[in-house]
């Protein structure tokens, strides 16, 4: 499995529902952009929303995984970006 | 030792209103996030202190503790963890960080961040107290 699909699963099983469009952002299978779409996000800061995700891969981030780029959504958007 | 120089980051923290941690400096940035993580803060033109983590692993790894977060550059804003460098570029993008460390944002044209970087005070070095 490449590690693309890796990541995916990984994040798609860690949080139930969600939807995690991952790329190989570089082509050198180290660099990756997670963009994740997932109801567990609502009502959470943004820090929390990205350690959700960093913890699926505690002590492999810098390390077996060099860099995970995050972007993290609710299904509906326009509540996630929120007025104020 | 490890605690005394935990001691020293977390007062870095509470003492600099905006710090951003980063590999290198804001003059040479040795990643490209901490990069853009200091051409974000450059181009908001506020005063910020600036820690490289490279000269030392253990900078990293009590930064690494008192956080919680795994990677680098880490920014911090009277005293608290705002992010890496992908929640610097939300944020810088929406606006919410301007507002945050009560900068203006600057016009759509004036970017990218990188355009325009005025000069900052010189990074903090961490003395090395360790040996």
């Amino acid at each position: 499995m490449s590690k693309v699909e890796e990541i995916k699963q990984r994040i798609e099983q860690s949080l139930p529902g969600s939807v995690a469009e991952v790329e190989d952002t570089v082509g050198d299978d180290n660099h990756f952009r997670a963009v994740v779409t997932a109801a567990q996000f609502a009502g959470r800061t943004r820090i929390e929303q990205h350690r959700m995700i960093n913890e699926i891969f505690a002590g492999e981030l810098g390390g077996r995984i060099h860099a995970l780029s995050i972007k993290t959504q609710t299904p509906d958007a326009t509540v996630a970006e929120g007025a104020g | 030792m490890e605690t005394e120089l935990r001691e020293h980051l977390q007062k870095l923290i509470n003492e600099n209103e905006i710090i951003l941690f980063m590999k290198g400096n804001p003059d040479a940035p040795a990643c490209g996030f901490s990069a853009r993580a200091s051409s974000i803060l450059n181009a908001l033109d506020k005063p910020y202190a600036a820690v490289d983590i490279l000269p030392d692993p253990r900078i990293r790894e009590q930064l690494t503790a008192i956080s919680e977060w795994p990677t680098i550059p880490q920014l911090f804003v009277k005293g608290e963890l705002v992010g890496g460098s992908d929640i610097m570029v939300e944020m810088y993008d929406s606006g919410e960080l301007a507002e945050l460390i009560g900068a203006e944002q600057p016009r759509p044209e004036d970017t990218p961040p990188a355009a325009h970087a005025e000069p900052q005070p010189p990074a903090i070095q961490l003395e090395n107290r360790l040996d």
